[in-house]
């Protein structure tokens, strides 16, 4: 089988300072891998060279396209790169202001793929958006309000369905589920899990959340210093840590 | 202003002695008092426009105007960046506009300016005044007779031909501005065909009016590649961008350039359910009974009646002289 990403020896650093270096592994169709350690331990800078937001000095992000088969994103050209990233791949943003046009109703936000990849029927967009967010749990009622009318909770949702709504087959995450509430926390969760299952998605959940990764991902990893320390299944990882940092990592979290 | 009062005001600038003043006096003359003077400037009868070069703008200017021309008619609705002069007018006057027209301006041609449509507003007026004093060139009011137009928001409704070009004044050029900020990621958008965006915000007009509520810089495709915006004229006049006659926009606060060359495929943006429509006013002409005309809405008293003409006056003279 082959699989969908297929990452080795990816570098990148920030002047003398190391963003992440040697990190590799393959995500297979369908698998959620995990991605925890503490801040400034690369999580984010890696998901970026993995998304293609930033080139990584070293390394390979090999994609299995649907057209093309396995192809490096790393040395793809830039307008294959963007199509790839608003039709096979999701970018979900901590921080849904990022990842929403916070100055476009929500069915043009969730209709904005679409369009970009050739929908020009107004009808069928504004179907499918009102299906997309009836599954994210947004009332049909709230299709023309502006994102900045929505909860943060809502907004996280929107910026679900906006990404996809496209079919992806790989969605990146960056703490999908923070500077949210518990609660809501706990819906998404729910919400993220259902779809993911549902659609087969294969994701990359960068988070520093335990719960978040115990109830999501499949396989885990850890970083520290922009290197990995730990891999491998996820219950393994969180019931018997080997390596120190992993185990101080899970000894910190506060059991109520 | 006058030379007399720019010689007064000198002295108190400068601050010299009277033994100096001769000299500085003369440099005055030239470099201040010439864009302005009256007495100065079109008195040369040996050239015309008197201390200006031909057009106003220098050859080297008007050679870096028209290279960016040409790459723009090389790679038509591409924005090509140039070097924007300060003219003798405000931003928003149309220094976009005069420039590009400055560099295809030959002592043949025959020079018309409209703003709205019109010929006798204060923009087309003051804008024909320059060329006329500073190229010497022919100015008319008639289209057909026209080889250079300047306009400010209409396509003239007479057909255009072939020999003639027809210069924009744009206040905007980019047309993702206002859906996207940042000029980085515009240029980058246009670079790699990344037109979503534009829809959405067409996506946006009908869910909130119902309908397609752009009614002027209606943006198009031009031959299948670039999204442009065709500066602010009615969107009843975007069909007649597939013309024969070279279109040109000049951009001169946002120093860009970009052009459309002759016969050239323009397609307005559109939905498959919601096609785009050139509209109108649902009226005629009361001047000369037009009715496939764009027309100005103009109020006459203060109870609300109002009357529709046409706006391109030229239009509407020529069919009440035919008519009479």
């Amino acid at each position: 089988m082959t699989p969908l990403l297929s990452v080795q020896g990816i570098r990148k650093t920030y002047g003398f300072r190391i963003g992440c270096t040697d990190v590799g592994f393959d995500l297979y169709p369908g698998e959620v891998m995990g991605i925890v350690g503490e801040s400034g331990s690369g999580k984010s800078t890696l998901l970026s060279c993995l998304a293609g937001h930033l080139t990584p000095d070293q390394g390979s992000v090999v994609f299995d396209t649907r057209a093309e088969g396995p192809r490096d994103t790393v040395t793809m050209s830039e307008p294959e790169r963007r199509m790839l990233g608003r039709t096979d791949w999701a970018f979900v943003h901590q921080n849904p202001r990022d990842g929403l046009r916070m100055s476009v109703s929500a069915g043009g936000n969730v209709g904005e793929r679409l369009m970009a990849v050739g929908a020009r029927h107004y009808g069928q967009i504004r179907e499918t958006a009102t299906d997309w967010l009836g599954r994210v749990e947004i009332t049909e009622d709230r299709i023309d309000d502006r994102p900045r009318a929505f909860s943060g909770g809502m907004q996280q949702r929107l910026q679900i369905a906006r990404n996809l709504v496209s079919g992806p087959r790989l969605v990146f995450m960056d703490e999908p589920t923070g500077g949210l509430d518990v609660s809501v926390q706990a819906r998404l969760l729910d919400l993220l899990r259902g779809l993911v299952r549902e659609m087969g998605l294969s994701a990359l959940i960068v988070t520093h959340d335990l719960a978040v990764v115990r109830l999501l991902a499949h396989r885990l990893m850890v970083m520290k210093s922009g290197r990995v320390v730990e891999t491998g299944l996820t219950d393994q990882v969180l019931d018997d840590p080997q390596h120190p940092y992993t185990q101080l990592l899970v000894s910190s979290v506060l059991q109520v | 202003m006058s030379l007399a009062g720019l010689r007064q005001g000198k002295p108190e600038h400068a601050g010299h002695g009277e033994a100096g003043e001769q000299p500085h006096e003369v440099a005055a003359d030239i470099h201040f008092a010439a864009p302005f003077s009256k007495e100065n400037a079109g008195m040369d009868e040996s050239v015309p426009g008197g201390a200006y070069n031909f057009a106003y703008l220098d050859e080297e200017t008007k050679r870096m105007i028209r290279r960016a021309i040409l790459k723009g008619i090389a790679i038509p609705g591409y924005q090509v960046p140039f070097a924007s002069r300060e003219m003798p007018m405000p931003y928003g006057w149309g220094t976009g506009g005069v420039q590009v027209s400055a560099a295809c301006l030959t002592p043949d041609d025959s020079f018309k300016v409209i703003d709205q449509g019109a010929d006798d507003t204060t923009n087309a007026v003051s804008i024909r005044k320059f060329f006329e004093r500073t190229a010497g060139v022919e100015t008319t009011e008639r289209t057909a007779e026209a080889t250079v137009i300047q306009t400010r928001h209409r396509i003239p409704e007479t057909p255009l031909t072939e020999g003639q070009i027809l210069v924009y004044q744009v206040p905007i050029p980019e047309p993702l501005r206002f859906l996207e900020p940042r000029e980085t990621e515009t240029r980058r958008m246009h670079a790699l065909e990344d037109y979503g965006l534009m829809h959405v915000k067409l996506y946006e007009d009908i869910a909130r009016h119902g309908e397609i509520a752009t009614a002027y810089a209606y943006p198009v495709k031009v031959e299948g590649r670039y999204v442009m915006d065709p500066s602010p004229i009615p969107k009843f006049d975007n069909p007649k961008m597939e013309m024969a006659a070279i279109q040109l926009f000049g951009a001169g606060r946002e120093q860009r350039i970009y052009a459309i060359p002759p016969y050239t495929r323009v397609v307005s943006l559109d939905f498959e359910d919601h096609p785009f429509v050139a509209g109108k006013a649902p009226h005629d002409c009361a001047l000369c009974g037009a009715s496939d005309t764009y027309l100005d809405e103009i109020i006459t008293d203060d109870a609300g009646s109002r009357m529709y003409v046409c706006s391109d006056t030229d239009h509407c003279a020529t069919r009440q002289e035919a008519a009479a």
